[in-house]
């Protein structure tokens, strides 16, 4: 059967979402399954509204695209405002708490978390917010496994930071869970 | 079992990797989104493998020194997007005459002019045939996946040196910047093909360019190896001296022309699926034909007999094929990012011999698979 998620990281350029989806398509390959990791950005660097997308499949994966997510990751306002509509009716809506949302009574499924406020606060490093991201979103989905994604997230980071990011990772387990 | 590295990898990195497996040596072009990947990657791992990367002041200079690369024995590549596409078209002709092998990678972009520098197009297919003036012989391929680029990457240069003609690979923003996962083959899996040499004792008497008895083109000395020869962009004997000469202009334009097109089974690549019942085809190639696969599948899904035809090989077109669908009266339905380019060339051979429908979409969005369904069950 063929079981497909796609899945949609947005925030605002710079916070490390496009580095994100990479670290989360290698983890899916690491696993053993198929992956395609696509960006659109605009002509500037930083700022703005970033997305990165990740499409995670036991088959072949066709349409490289995601249309309507399975899963939206929104960490700024604009970016909730913006992709909020790309959103699939009974998908998971996992956005920071400093966003504040409209929809009072939404068909999806909506998580509110402290990951901004996690990274620059109790972890006083805000960059590694996309990994604190990628905990929550492994522990919501269980899209990866969870001894894939640290693997991949050690894959990525320069080096010295390796306990940092693993911590990060940690931090973002604790906050899905704590949830529950 | 082979020991295959996988990998995610983009489509733009897989291009310079399949251009090392190949051979490459020299990298020289002016960076453009979204391309400009290629020329990063280049400049680092070219000097890895003795190889030699230079950033040129433009997109006509850095064509220029690719061919300068090639002459010098290298095999040699540039990449660019639309609006260098467009500047390095005189140079292009020049190779095609000068029968100087080389790649050119075009990472099409949303044109006119400088456009929509980060949005996928396919709007250069038909400049890859008629850019340049005059007839010329062209050859171009364009990937679908990040696997297909690495591998028409090696094909392009393999083509290029057996035909000593430049050749095209048509990437687009879709595939370029898509990272995926691809299994990399092993060196001794790669066919590697490299351009024929003339022998040492043959540098008194060798001619640049006459064919030797059973060759397609001709052997190809390097500069700098004692071997005179003289390369111009005008009509030129078999010595490569420019020549006013009609039968020898003819008989030149003729041969380059011929050296394609008697070869066509060799360079054409295409893949087909679900086309024993099918009553319509989507006809589609880069990037969109992966909307234009989700599409068919759907289709399928839906009891709609379509079938799926991918052109890899975009130029030269494969006509007997397509004669063959058009009078077995399948409808052809041609998907692609511009207002209907590759479309006119299946009009052409075609001949109304059965319906031909395009869609088109210039918005700087790809075609999603919906669109295309749509489109199949108007048609159908």
């Amino acid at each position: 059967m063929v079981n497909q998620k796609e899945i949609r990281l947005s925030g605002s350029g710079g916070q490390g979402l496009i580095l994100g989806g990479i670290i989360l398509a290698e983890a899916a390959i690491l696993d053993g399954n198929n992956a395609i990791q696509s960006q659109s950005y605009g002509p500037e660097a930083r700022g703005g509204a970033s997305k990165a997308e990740v499409i995670i499949s036991n088959e072949a994966i066709d349409y490289p695209k995601v249309d309507k997510a399975d899963l939206l990751l929104a960490l700024t306002e604009v970016a909730y405002k913006k992709y909020i509509k790309t959103l699939k009716e009974d998908g998971i809506l996992i956005v920071d708490s400093s966003v504040n949302i409209e929809d009072k009574n939404p068909s999806y499924k909506v998580m509110q978390i402290p990951i901004l406020d996690t990274a620059f606060e109790k972890m006083g490093k805000g960059m590694v917010a996309n990994i604190v991201a990628l905990g929550v979103i492994r522990e919501v989905t269980n899209v990866v496994s969870a001894e894939s994604l640290e693997k991949a997230v050690l894959n990525r980071v320069p080096r010295g930071t390796e306990e940092l990011n693993k911590k990060a990772l940690m931090e973002g387990y604790l906050l899905a869970s704590n949830r529950d | 079992m082979k020991n295959r590295k996988v990998k995610l990898m983009q489509g733009n990195e897989a291009c310079v990797e399949g251009a090392l497996a190949a051979g490459m040596k020299f990298y020289a072009g002016y960076p453009i989104t979204p391309s400009t990947e290629i020329a990063e990657i280049c400049s680092q791992k070219l000097p890895l493998v003795g190889g030699k990367f230079i950033q040129m002041e433009d997109e006509i200079a850095g064509m220029a020194a690719t061919i300068g690369g090639s002459l010098a024995g290298l095999k040699s590549m540039t990449a660019t997007s639309g609006p260098g596409f467009s500047l390095k078209q005189e140079n292009i002709g020049y190779a095609a005459l000068a029968e100087v092998p080389c790649v050119i990678v075009d990472v099409q972009r949303a044109g006119p002019s400088t456009g929509l520098p980060t949005a996928p197009s396919q709007g250069d297919i038909m400049q890859a045939k008629w850019g340049t003036h005059g007839d010329h012989p062209v050859i171009a391929l364009s990937p679908t996946s990040v696997k297909e680029t690495f591998d028409l990457t090696v094909k392009c240069f393999n083509l290029s040196e057996k035909y000593r003609t430049p050749v095209m690979l048509m990437l687009d923003e879709i595939v370029g910047h898509m990272r995926e996962k691809i299994e990399i083959p092993e060196a001794d899996e790669i066919e590697i093909y490299d351009r024929k040499k003339p022998t040492q004792d043959e540098v008194d008497t060798y001619k640049a360019y006459r064919v030797n008895e059973g060759e397609i083109v001709p052997a190809m000395a390097s500069f700098g190896e004692g071997f005179h020869f003289h390369v111009t962009g005008l009509m030129h004997d078999e010595f490569g001296f420019p020549s006013n000469d009609a039968d020898t202009a003819d008989k030149l334009l003729r041969r380059i022309m011929n050296k394609i097109s008697d070869n066509v089974d060799d360079i054409v690549m295409f893949e087909e699926e679900f086309m024993e019942d099918a009553e319509m085809v989507v006809l589609a190639y880069g990037g969109t034909y992966r909307s234009a696969r989700s599409a068919v599948k759907k289709a399928r899904a839906m009891g709609l007999k379509v079938g799926l035809f991918k052109a890899i090989t975009i130029w030269p077109f494969r006509e007997k094929r397509v004669i063959e669908i058009a009078k077995d009266q399948k409808k052809i339905l041609v998907p692609e990012l511009n207002l209907g380019q590759y479309v006119l060339e299946v009009e052409r051979i075609v001949a109304g011999k059965t319906e031909v429908h395009s869609l088109g979409k210039v918005n700087g969005e790809a075609i999603t698979p919906d669109e295309i369904l749509a489109k199949i069950r108007e048609v159908l």
